[in-house]
Order: C-alpha cells, then sequence, then structure tokens
C-alpha cells in the first residue's frame, strides 16, 4: 500500500476489519507484510497491547488471563538478548512473549449482511420449545445482557435457538455459538450451515479448517475464543455447567471478554450448578425453564442394579455377569448400547473383552462392532460417526460422551456408576442420551453398581422431579 | 515448586536424604517423571540405541570413515516425549526444558567421565529464521547443563525443514554448516535428539575436516 492511500478506501478497509475485527493477536497470527502492517499500526488500524502485564507480585497475561506463578516462564530472549516472561498456559496457541504486543483492529468495524430470510429450516417447533424460542428472541431483540436457558436433556435447544437467531442475522448481527467441546461444534456445524442456509457460519475447534473466524456466525470451542476480543453481538453458551469452565477459569474469562460491549449472551444448561441456580433464585440471572422433552415423552428414570464385587470383576477387566445376563434379555435388542465407565484403560480393556465374548455368543456378525472411545483416541470421531451410522453395535466410553451428541435408539449403561467421576450432573447428562428419538422415544438407562451414592439418588430424584413438572405442563 | 508438565504442587521429600541432597530439586512430579524412559540395558556403543549388538546394523553402515567417536544419548523417544519436544522446543517453553537438567548432568557424568578437561561444547546451532521464531536455541540449553567451556563455532547454512525428510534425502544432502572458527581441542556436540545421527556427523565432518582431532555427541533422546 503505498503511504498516501491512507485513510484507506471504504473497500479496502472493510475488507481488513471483516479478516481482524474483534480479535487479540500476535503478530505472526497477522499474515501481512511488515511495510503493510507498520503502516496499519501507524495510521491507528491496528493499536497494540501489552501481551504480559507486570503487577507488582504478579504477572498477568493479556490473552488467557493466567495468573499464577507456576504458568509463567522466563527465556533468554534471542532477539532482546535478556530474560523475558512468557506465558506458559497459552502457549500451545502461539507463545505470548513480553517483548512482542498483542495487537488488535483500531479500524472502521465491519458490517455484517442483514438477509431477509435467513433460515432454511422447514421443521417446526413443539409448542413447549415455542415459549422458550420467543423469550430468546425478545431477548436479543431487546438487548437483554443475559438469559439462562434450562431445558432437560432432549428438549430441543438448539432449534428453540432458530427464531432468535433469525432475528439476529435480519437485524446484521454477528453470533457465536460457543461450546466446550469439539464434537459437539462437529455435530452442530452441518446442522447449522443447512438450517442457515444463506448465512455464512464457521465452525473453530483445534485441528479446524476454518481457521480465520471472519464469519458472521461463529461456532466454536470455548478455548478457541481466547483470540477473541468485543467481536460479538450474540453469544450462545451451551453447557455453562460443563467441566472444564469449572476446571479452567480461561474459559468463562475468554467467553465474556469476547462480547461486545452491548451484547446479549444466552446460557443453555440441562444440569445447572449451584451458583448458577442461586443467581436464578435470587433473580440475577433471567431464566426459563422447559422441563419437557420436544417429543413430549418424559425422560428415562435410571434404574440401579446392585453387583457385589463389581469392582473386583472391573480391576480385572471383567465385566459383572448381571450385564451379561441383561444383555441376553433386555427387551428392546435391536437397540445400540452405550456404556459409559469411569477410566480410558477400563474403557478399551473391557472393550476387548466384550468384542471377544459377544462376538462368540454370536450376538455381532463382526469384531469390530464393538469399539471403545475416550478423549485421548485418535480415532474417536471416525469411531462416533460410525456408531452413528449403526455400524457399531456397542461403544463403551469415558464421560466424554456424557452431554451433546445425539444418538436415536440407544440402551444406556453406567458401570460402577458409584465412581468419583460420575456426579450428578453427569449422570443426568449420562441418562438423558436415551430416548431422544420420537420413533423410540423410551430407552433403558442402567446404573450398574456396589452401593449407591448420593449422586446416584440425586440424578433420579432430579429426573423424576422433572419429568412430574413436565407432566403438569401438559 | 510446581510440575513442569501437568503443573501439579510437587510434594516435598523432608527425610534426611534429600536433606543432605539439596542439589536435586525436583521439576517434575512421580507421575510425570515416570513417562520418560531411560535408556537402560545393552545399548549400541556407537549410538545409544536399545540392542543385544555391540554395534547396531544402522551404525554398521557408516563407513570406517566415521567422523563421529560415538553418541550417547539419555532417553528413549516415546509418545510423552514426543509431547514434551513439542511444546519445550516447537512451541518454544524454553522452562520445561529444565525438567531435562538433573538427568541430561547426570548422564554426561556417568558417559563422559573419561573425558578430557579441556573439551568444548559445540551444541547444534538453529537456522536464523528457526531462532527468531523461537527465541532460543535448545540445543543450547541443553549445553548449558553441563561444566565445559562452550565454543558456539557452528552455523547454519539453510533454512529448509529437516523434519520433513526421509533417511535417504537427509543423508544425501549437502553439509548444512558452516564453520566460524577453528578448535583443535577435543569437541562433544550437544543436540537435543539423535534420529539418524547425519545431522551430527555433518557437524563432526567439517570440524574434523579443520582439524579437530575428537569428536563426541551427547544427546538428549535416541529418536
Ligand atoms: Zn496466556
Ligand atoms: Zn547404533
Amino acid at each position: 500500500m503505498p503511504n498516501d492511500i491512507f485513510p484507506l478506501p471504504v473497500e479496502q478497509a472493510h475488507h481488513l476489519a471483516k479478516r481482524f475485527f474483534g480479535k487479540l493477536l500476535l503478530r505472526r497470527e497477522i499474515p501481512l507484510s511488515d511495510l503493510n502492517f507498520h503502516q496499519l499500526v501507524s495510521h491507528r488500524y491496528f493499536s497494540p497491547t501489552p501481551s504480559i502485564q507486570k503487577k507488582t507480585f504478579r504477572y498477568i497475561c493479556s490473552r488467557c488471563n493466567n495468573q499464577k506463578r507456576s504458568l509463567f516462564g522466563k527465556l533468554p530472549c534471542h532477539v532482546c538478548q535478556v530474560m523475558h516472561t512468557y506465558c506458559r498456559k497459552c502457549i500451545e496457541m502461539g507463545r505470548v512473549i513480553e517483548c512482542e504486543p498483542l495487537y488488535h483492529w483500531t479500524g472502521p468495524s465491519p458490517l455484517y449482511p442483514s438477509i431477509p430470510e435467513p433460515c432454511s429450516w422447514n421443521g417446526q417447533l413443539a409448542d413447549n420449545q415455542i415459549e422458550a424460542a420467543k423469550r430468546i428472541t425478545s431477548a436479543i431483540a431487546n438487548q437483554e445482557e443475559q438469559l439462562l436457558i434450562w431445558g432437560v436433556c432432549g428438549a430441543g435447544k438448539t432449534e428453540m435457538l432458530f427464531p432468535g437467531l433469525t432475528k439476529a442475522i435480519r437485524l446484521g448481527k454477528r453470533i457465536c455459538l460457543a461450546t466446550p467441546r469439539a464434537d459437539v461444534v462437529r455435530e452442530l456445524l452441518p446442522r447449522l450451515q443447512e438450517a442457515f442456509a444463506p448465512v455464512d457460519i464457521q465452525g473453530l475447534y483445534g485441528g479446524s479448517k476454518d481457521r480465520e473466524g471472519t464469519a458472521q456466525f461463529i461456532i466454536a470451542t470455548t478455548h478457541q475464543l481466547l483470540r477473541f476480543e468485543k467481536a460479538f453481538d450474540v453469544m450462545i453458551i451451551d453447557e455453562v455447567d460443563a467441566f472444564p469452565y469449572h476446571k479452567d477459569a480461561s474459559l468463562p474469562f475468554a467467553t465474556e471478554r469476547a462480547g461486545k460491549k452491548v451484547s446479549t449472551t444466552i446460557y443453555l444448561t440441562a444440569t445447572p450448578r449451584a451458583e448458577q441456580k442461586q443467581a436464578m433464585h435470587r433473580n440475577q440471572l433471567p431464566f426459563m425453564f422447559v422441563p419437557k422433552r420436544f417429543h413430549g415423552h418424559p425422560l428415562p428414570v435410571p434404574k440401579f442394579k446392585m453387583c457385589f464385587s463389581l469392582r473386583k470383576s472391573l480391576a480385572t477387566y471383567h465385566p459383572p455377569t448381571a450385564l451379561i445376563s441383561w444383555l441376553h434379555h433386555r427387551k428392546h435388542q435391536y437397540r445400540q448400547i452405550l456404556i459409559f465407565v469411569p477410566t480410558i484403560k477400563l474403557a478399551e480393556k473391557l472393550g476387548d473383552y466384550l468384542q471377544q465374548l459377544l462376538f462368540e455368543q454370536k450376538i455381532i456378525q463382526s469384531r469390530q462392532q464393538v469399539q471403545s472411545v475416550h478423549a485421548d483416541d485418535k480415532q474417536r470421531e471416525e469411531k462416533i460417526a460410525s456408531f452413528r451410522k449403526k455400524e457399531i453395535f456397542m461403544l463403551l466410553t469415558t464421560t466424554i460422551l456424557e452431554r451433546g451428541v445425539t444418538f436415536p435408539a440407544i440402551d444406556v449403561i453406567v458401570l460402577d456408576a458409584g465412581h468419583d467421576v460420575f456426579d450428578e450432573a453427569a449422570l443426568v447428562q449420562i441418562a438423558g442420551r436415551a430416548g431422544r428419538s420420537p420413533q423410540d422415544p423410551t430407552g433403558e438407562v442402567i446404573f450398574f453398581h456396589e452401593g449407591k451414592t448420593e449422586a446416584m439418588v440425586q440424578a433420579v430424584s432430579l429426573i423424576q422431579r422433572m419429568n412430574r413438572r413436565g407432566a403438569k405442563q401438559g | 515448586m510446581n510440575c513442569l508438565w501437568c503443573d501439579q504442587a510437587i510434594m516435598v521429600d523432608v527425610s534426611w536424604f534429600h536433606f543432605l541432597n539439596p542439589s536435586k530439586p525436583k521439576r517434575l512430579c512421580q507421575a510425570c517423571e515416570s513417562q520418560l524412559i531411560k535408556i537402560s540395558g545393552h545399548r549400541c556403543q556407537k549410538c545409544s540405541r536399545s540392542t543385544t549388538q555391540s554395534i547396531c546394523y544402522d551404525c554398521q553402515r557408516w563407513d570406517n570413515d566415521d567422523p563421529l567417536i560415538m553418541n550417547v544419548s539419555v532417553y528413549r523417544y516415546n509418545e510423552r516425549m514426543q509431547e514434551m519436544i513439542a511444546k519445550w522446543k516447537y512451541r518454544g517453553d524454553y522452562t520445561l526444558g529444565y525438567a531435562f537438567q538433573h538427568d541430561f548432568a547426570n548422564g554426561f557424568q556417568q558417559f563422559f567421565s573419561f573425558i578430557e578437561n579441556d573439551t568444548q561444547i559445540v551444541p547444534i546451532p538453529l537456522s536464523t529464521d528457526r531462532l527468531l521464531e523461537r527465541g532460543f536455541n535448545q540445543a543450547k540449553q541443553l549445553a548449558d547443563f553441563l561444566p565445559l567451556k562452550q565454543n558456539q563455532i557452528l552455523e547454519r547454512k539453510l533454512t529448509e525443514k529437516q523434519a520433513k525428510k526421509t533417511r535417504r534425502q537427509r543423508l544425501a544432502m549437502k553439509n548444512p554448516f558452516n564453520l566460524l572458527g577453528r578448535i583443535n581441542k577435543p569437541v562433544l556436540l550437544v543436540d537435543d535428539i539423535y534420529t539418524t545421527g547425519t545431522t551430527l556427523r555433518h557437524a563432526a565432518r567439517i570440524l574434523r575436516a579443520n582439524g579437530c582431532q575428537k569428536i563426541y555427541a551427547y544427546t538428549l533422546i535416541r529418536g
């Protein structure tokens, strides 16, 4: 760019704005030549901000908000020939070091099209969904700060968003749907692209094809939001009670920062945490309760099956005999089976065992029909896809499949339901995997255990309460 | 102190043994430390690979004119090591390198007790581009753990990515180093990983051609 073209012509500025607006980027994440970049900085299209803030007794990473001493490092910086502090916490996204600022776009804001008919979905919302959908739409239209939708597993929370999303896009707003899990981004992206065919939608997760995050509608893992700042008019936070938000404080920080100053945040959850319940109770958090599944049938209530020496047999990677006898006698033999186990090792080893056993007992025709999956499994995506295509009959999994993913006709088993990893929310979510489809709206959920826990009892009582409220609603 | 890998707090061992050996600060927790596998048992005398042969098959293929007397490595390559190297070297987490300090310094005492006192360490250099990108040279960091004088006498010629090449291509490549001076003392080359040994031999060859007689290599990992 020659120097005399500044200020930039509208079209060119808009093009750059679309690429860089609302982000917090390292120089190396801005693919422009040094010359162009420096010109843009000197004309204030980009502004630098210190990447590591030094306080009296601590550092703060401006990208991920890390403030933990042990997660900062020092290195003898070759460029500056002195020791420099860097953030170890978000280093996987490219190292933030004190001698390199973060940049944000301070040029003109981009314009997103207001599409008159953005929604290409022909489906119908059920009565119980319509009310929530209206509430979401008005929150967006009136720029309300926040709204929580508490809907049971299978309430159809995604579809409930459609009228609100339609409204937002008609108004030319920029939207982000954030979820803690990449599996969910992968599932939602094609669904939303189909439902909003005229809209530019991108999915961002570690290793996704889309990298830029320039679309009007972004579906992202919460982690990816660390690159955004004041970018979105509407933020939809899926599974706000999920484990990563609580484990990693940078995630709530990132979601909050990603919204514009005036923006609407919609939280979705089936199992709110104590602090969310408290906020609702104190009228600090507007909410709407959806106790009924979209197909109108009640949630399957888990059954307990006590097995003596369950942990002993699992320790040697053997299934309890009660499981085998259930396998032979269950009512709906056509249903696929999803088995939750507490550890990766157990998923793998028990998977091997059951593969052999079911093959010998001729329950399956090929050994491939029993598989296991866990967070570090490199074939995780393929396995989930082939379970969905019914190529896999039985899938053993750790808690990674407790939420977000939907399979139409399955029975659900939890082995060692008394284990610590299965807290109340996890068990409710797990039970919520069954009976999702209107064609097969029931499904067995069985907790195999060696002694009831508070979490198990609470989970069942919560499900029963929801069902009662759903029935009352009619 | 927190574990450099998982950031869990490390329980401090206050037994008298630890009290008498305050020189070994724990950098990794027990669980993470146990994921790193040191090379033990029979190994190739030339390249440190675990083998029952005294000289492994690959090393027998080097001609008699091998410029490298031997390589010693500390750890085996495994999945955890691969993850750690990626974070340390490619992501540029300098601090993580301290996780290897103790074993690397100890291994030196154990395997190079015979080495001449005036031996100089030559860390394998990075290309300028890489150095600017990462901010430090991991081989230099390893060299800093050792009690010998360093001499950064090598420089990279080109910036092609080594990682993507096959063994054949790497063997066939021209020498990627320039020598910036002369050394007539014994040399200990230091690098993070010994994979085929080609890079180290390129370095050794150019040193020998310029008058260096004894050249050893010491690497963190036998790939
Ligand atoms: Zn950070
Ligand atoms: Zn060898």
